[in-house]
């Protein structure tokens, strides 16, 4: 990092060339400094605490890091790959013409627009199994008890996910749909044309066009999803029984009991799978910015 | 003509349960903000009586859990406008440094935002805590104005980047030629030509600190210094909630950010979703 303040400066043939060249130096300094302080220091500093072998061995001794581990998984697994399904379909349903729809869209945007907490607490009490929506309505209309909602851990990892889905399905529906729209139209008519099915026309000429931009997309929330404290945290609390935390609640379950080093030690263990995605997404992004740029 | 109504009840059909899907979570928060605390637990779809009365008890700060209220509020404000201040003037210099003066290491700089971007957040935040202490920022709203523009920054910068390589170039060796400097071309090209973009920009951090949770609630823990949406985390801290003034209180909290984006969604949708993932 040091060498970039250096070239530039000792550059001796052009001295207009020079003096943009410094410029560019200065102006991008305050972010190097924000990149420097906030992000390589406290990684660095955070892989230093998490150098002990102990910090492991206690960490997996700990029977809710196991649990853990099978939550995080199984939420990335069915979380993500449901939210894609549906924000494919909506995706379809979305680019239909109709000034309903556009509304619609408008209105569907809601949940990405406004912050996490109102809208996951309001989730949370109509949860609730005495006095929430959800069982008023069951009891209203079936005449039985509904479940317990956040007391099972299985169905309270199940919510979460919901409303994981419910908060982050509009920005990928967004995304694919803007995908969708960048498929020529004369495609779709030249399918019709030769009597094609709507199956047909979504997978000769949909899918194959928006493929990529799935899977890329699919990765990418894959990272973020991991990293998705809101939708756990403030449904279940990691409970009951701390029986339903993923990673990203657990580390900070480790900070709030003082254990630093237990924090760090949980994040670490992620990193094996979380590091060949950032690197993969990044190599995805430079490529392009090379194509736009030549 | 059967044909084709049967597409439109396909096309409701879907449509209804989108609308219910989206809107039951946000209406649930509505009713219960103008409910009295009975009328609110007892599965009511509307209350008999509507009130304001919850309104009031939060403006007025009635409430335990609402001592500090207009202070946090503030709080939340602040934080918010310095966010996206900061993040704007760190982005717009950077966007330019990297794109139109090709300032040698730019590429490097826009790997490590890229992977501060793609880190997940709550994986950042446990070093950021530890880093924060060790500088003596807990507590101080500052420590979450700069972890928030840490997070708000690498985007932004894409985005400006992706957006200023697309000016022509001609405009930079005209103006080199006519003897302009590097600040004069920002000033006089570079900015009037992206304001789009930085509209977008601003106000994506803005909102981005605004709504954040996990970063305030870790890094700020006094009455007087957290925002909002930690103040709103308190009042589940124990088992007998007032679950209507909750609602008020997060309404009240949640409406300006919707207000905002609705307010630049023209700008939104047009700059954000084109840099977000590309295909």
């Amino acid at each position: 990092m040091s060498a970039i303040a250096l070239p530039g400066v000792g550059e001796p043939p052009k001295k207009s060339l020079t003096s943009w060249q410094v410029w560019g130096v200065v102006l991008i300094a305050p972010y190097l400094l924000v990149f420097v302080a906030f992000v390589l220091y406290p990684v660095t500093y955070g892989l230093w605490l998490a150098r002990h072998p102990q910090s492991y061995v206690t960490l997996f001794d700990d029977p809710i890091f196991f649990n853990t581990v099978v939550n995080t998984i199984v939420f990335l697994l069915v979380a993500v790959n449901l939210k894609f399904v549906m924000a494919l379909f909506l995706s379809g349903f979305f680019v239909h013409e109709r000034a309903w729809i556009r509304w619609l869209s408008v209105i569907f945007i809601i949940p990405w627009a406004v912050p996490a907490i109102p809208t996951i607490f309001s989730i949370r009490f109509m949860l609730n199994p005495e006095w929430g929506l959800v069982n008023s309505l069951i009891f209203r209309f079936f005449h039985v008890d509904g479940p317990n909602w956040l007391n099972d851990p299985s169905l309270a990892l199940g919510m979460a996910m919901l409303v994981h889905i419910w908060k982050a399905l509009p920005f990928w529906t967004l995304i694919l749909m803007a995908g969708r729209l960048a498929i020529p139209r004369e495609q779709y008519e030249a399918a019709s044309v030769d009597g094609a099915s709507a199956w047909q026309k979504f997978k000769f000429v949909t899918w194959p066009s928006i493929r990529t931009l799935y899977l890329t997309s699919t990765l990418l929330s894959l990272i973020w999803t991991l990293g998705d404290f809101n939708s756990v945290y403030l449904l279940t609390g990691g409970g009951p029984a701390d029986k339903t935390h993923v990673l990203a609640t657990l580390g900070i379950r480790y900070i709030r009991l003082d254990q630093v080093d237990q924090a760090m030690a949980t994040i670490v263990v992620a990193l094996p799978f979380v590091l060949p995605l950032v690197y993969f997404m990044m190599k995805r992004l430079s490529g392009d910015e090379q194509k736009t740029s030549a | 003509m059967n044909r084709k109504l049967l597409r439109e009840a396909r096309l409701w059909l879907v449509g209804i349960p989108i609308a219910l899907w989206t809107l039951i979570p946000i209406y649930h928060i509505f009713l219960f903000s103008i409910s009295s605390k009975d009328s609110a637990f007892s599965g009511a779809l509307w209350p008999e009586h509507p009130t304001l009365r919850n309104f009031g008890t939060v403006f007025r700060q009635e409430h335990f859990y609402l001592h500090h209220f207009w202070n946090q509020m503030w709080n939340s404000l602040w934080i918010a406008v310095m966010v996206g201040v900061l993040t704007l003037a760190i982005a717009t210099c950077a966007a330019f440094a990297i794109s139109r003066l090709k300032v040698p290491g730019g590429r490097t700089v826009m790997n490590a935002a890229l992977f501060t971007y793609f880190i997940p957040a709550a994986f950042l935040a446990v070093p950021m805590y530890k880093a924060m202490g060790s500088y003596g920022l807990l507590n101080s709203r500052w420590s979450l104005v700069l972890a928030m523009v840490t997070l708000a920054a690498p985007y932004a910068i894409w985005v400006l980047k992706q957006a200023s390589d697309k000016l022509p170039w001609e405009l930079d060796e005209a103006a080199r030629i006519d003897g302009a400097s590097a600040p004069q071309l920002f000033r006089l090209v570079y900015l009037p030509l992206m304001t789009p973009s930085l509209v977008a920009i601003g106000t994506y951090a803005l909102l981005l600190a605004w709504n954040e949770y996990l970063y305030a609630f870790l890094l700020l823990s006094h009455e007087e210094t957290i925002p909002l949406a930690v103040g709103l985390g308190h009042f589940l801290a124990s088992d007998d909630s007032p679950w209507e003034i909750l609602m008020a209180t997060a309404l009240i909290y949640g409406l300006p950010p919707a207000a905002i984006y609705y307010a630049f969604r023209r700008y939104m949708v047009g700059g954000l979703t084109s840099g977000a993932v590309k295909s």
